[in-house]
């Protein structure tokens, strides 16, 4: 029974990780239909900054804020000076599909290799701020944390706040307008281009969050060529898709199944299964229910 | 008043528009009428902003409001709404309405603008929390005309806002139209298909015929026109 629970509570922490990320890509996806592989890039870069501010103050409560705003000041630039004039280029000469799908792989490239031209061998430190020792209930120990706990805390705050930026605020309609529909929105006032940007902010915000807290829950330290960050990715990714990949709900619904499952598989089947059951999950998704948990009846969306 | 000069319009290599030259004065509605492919919705479009003009001018109010953006050209009083119940389904009707007068920043007169198009369209006013695809075809247009009210417009472009309405309610559209116009003194550009509809509402006409002007008058003398009424009223 501990057993159970325990994995439970791995899984929900794992998996809120993955939500966060989920919500970067979703995010990206909504406003620009991108497929932002660089995502992962930007999550990296901004826990490296994150831990050079830790070093610096050593505060993790100085550094995660600085990280989320770096995160977001990072992926709006990419949007503004890099996928804004590639798209407007490209118009509709077959490749606009598989253009923004390249552009964003290279930018992973490109992110990892400066970093790794930067910090070469050397890590950045982002130990977790409380201790990681279960609590003790009745004699023995849960895998509910301090720190796991806090994990928790952070994914609930930002996820209630993004709920009451979208549905509350004059901002959160614009983003939202402009994903629907964005040349009525045009007609109706909205600059949608600086809207986008703003998503792309948010977007980076989200990623930079997810990934210092991948890493404080994780190993503690950051390198250029993390696995973590590899995972942190594609199970992201696989979580937007469970999810709907145009909703928010979707995303967190989405990553906290994929962290429930993969730790059950974890502790019941064999770690090497992991990234294999990953894979099968988005399959098993993309035949028997392609609109994800929360998606329109008609299908996916282009 | 509306001054066009000249415009000339191309997609690609095909012509839209050539030399077409109009004037609106303030307070008028204008019904731009022709058959499918005259280049009635790539008017709209350009004067809007959302098509680029190849040549001529075109000028609101000694503005020149060619190769500017939309969300700019709102910003003027110009106001764009689209062919078929431009409106977005994933949004409530009251999201729809208030998303036409965000910028405007101003949150009292906002809420104003919103009992006016209330006060016009009381079903909208029953519907404002449900979400814009449940709605009918005449209330989703009714909604589309309410959030370009709610954008304090001053020269409304109207893309064929009869389109797949039921003749009773095409009859309320056009009549809220006129109102609105007079009411609140309005520039209107009508295009439509519906050709002895609009010129019944209109102050002046104009005829398009493959992306040039084919005649223009007051649209009562249009509607009696034997020629007009042969060529582009069917009858």
């Amino acid at each position: 029974m501990f057993e159970l629970i325990n994995t439970l509570l791995i899984g929900i922490t794992a998996g809120s990780i993955y939500s966060l990320m989920a919500i970067s890509i979703v995010l990206v996806w909504r406003s620009t239909r991108v497929v932002n592989f660089a995502a992962g890039g930007l999550a990296l870069a901004s826990s490296f900054v994150g831990a050079a501010i830790l070093e610096k103050t050593g505060s993790f409560w100085i550094a995660l804020p600085l990280a989320m705003v770096a995160g977001a000041i990072f992926s709006a630039f990419i949007e503004y000076f890099f996928l804004r004039p590639l798209l407007k280029r490209s118009g509709d000469q077959g490749a606009e599909i598989f253009l923004p799908i390249i552009a964003t792989l290279g930018l992973l490239g490109i992110i990892k290799t400066i970093l790794n031209y930067i910090y070469g061998d050397r890590i950045g430190a982002l130990p977790p701020p409380l201790p990681d020792k279960g609590f003790v209930v009745s004699g023995e120990s849960i895998a509910l944390s301090p720190m796991r706990l806090l994990i928790l805390g952070i994914v609930l705050l930002l996820m209630i706040s993004l709920t009451l930026i979208f549905q509350r605020t004059n901002l959160g309609l614009s983003l939202r307008a402009s994903s629907f529909a964005p040349e009525i929105s045009r007609l109706a006032g909205i600059r949608v281009d600086f809207i986008r940007t703003v998503g792309w902010a948010i977007s980076g915000a989200a990623g930079a969050t997810a990934g210092i807290l991948q890493t404080t829950n994780g190993s503690g330290s950051v390198s250029p060529e993390s696995f973590e960050f590899s995972l942190l990715l594609v199970f992201g990714f696989v979580a937007a898709v469970i999810g709907g990949i145009e909703s928010l709900v979707g995303a967190v619904l989405g990553g906290l199944t994929l962290g429930i499952i993969l730790a059950i598989i974890l502790m019941y089947v064999g770690g090497s299964l992991v990234f294999i059951a990953a894979f099968l999950i988005l399959i098993l998704v993309l035949l028997l229910r392609p609109q994800g948990i929360i998606g329109a009846k008609g299908g996916r969306r282009a | 008043m509306l001054r066009i000069d000249n415009l000339t319009v191309d997609h690609g290599a095909i012509r839209a528009l050539h030399g077409v030259s109009f004037n609106v004065e303030k307070g008028q509605l204008a019904a731009v009428i022709g058959a499918n492919g005259a280049g009635k919705t790539t008017l709209l479009r350009t004067l809007s902003g959302l098509n680029k003009a190849s040549e001529g001018q075109a000028h609101w109010n000694d503005h020149n409001i060619l190769h500017s953006k939309p969300e700019k050209l709102v910003r003027h009083g110009i106001t764009h709404v689209c062919e078929g119940k431009s409106v977005i389904p994933e949004l409530t009707v009251s999201e729809n309405l208030e998303l036409g007068s965000l910028w405007r920043r101003n949150r009292s007169e906002s809420a104003q603008s919103k009992r006016e198009v209330l006060e016009l369209f009381p079903r909208l006013g029953e519907r404002l929390s449900q979400r814009a695809d449940s709605l009918s075809g005449g209330e989703r247009q009714m909604l589309a005309l309410g959030r370009s009210i709610m954008s304090k417009p001053e020269l409304l472009l109207l893309d064929e806002p009869s389109l797949g309405l039921a003749p009773l309610v095409i009859e309320q559209i056009f009549q809220a139209i006129r109102d609105l116009t007079t009411a609140k003194g309005l520039t209107v550009i009508l295009v439509e298909q519906n050709a002895m509809g609009a010129l019944k509402i209109a102050d002046v006409g104009i005829v398009l015929n493959l992306g040039s002007i084919a005649a223009s008058g007051s649209a009562a003398a249009l509607k009696d026109d034997p020629a007009v009424r042969a060529a582009y009223l069917g009858f």
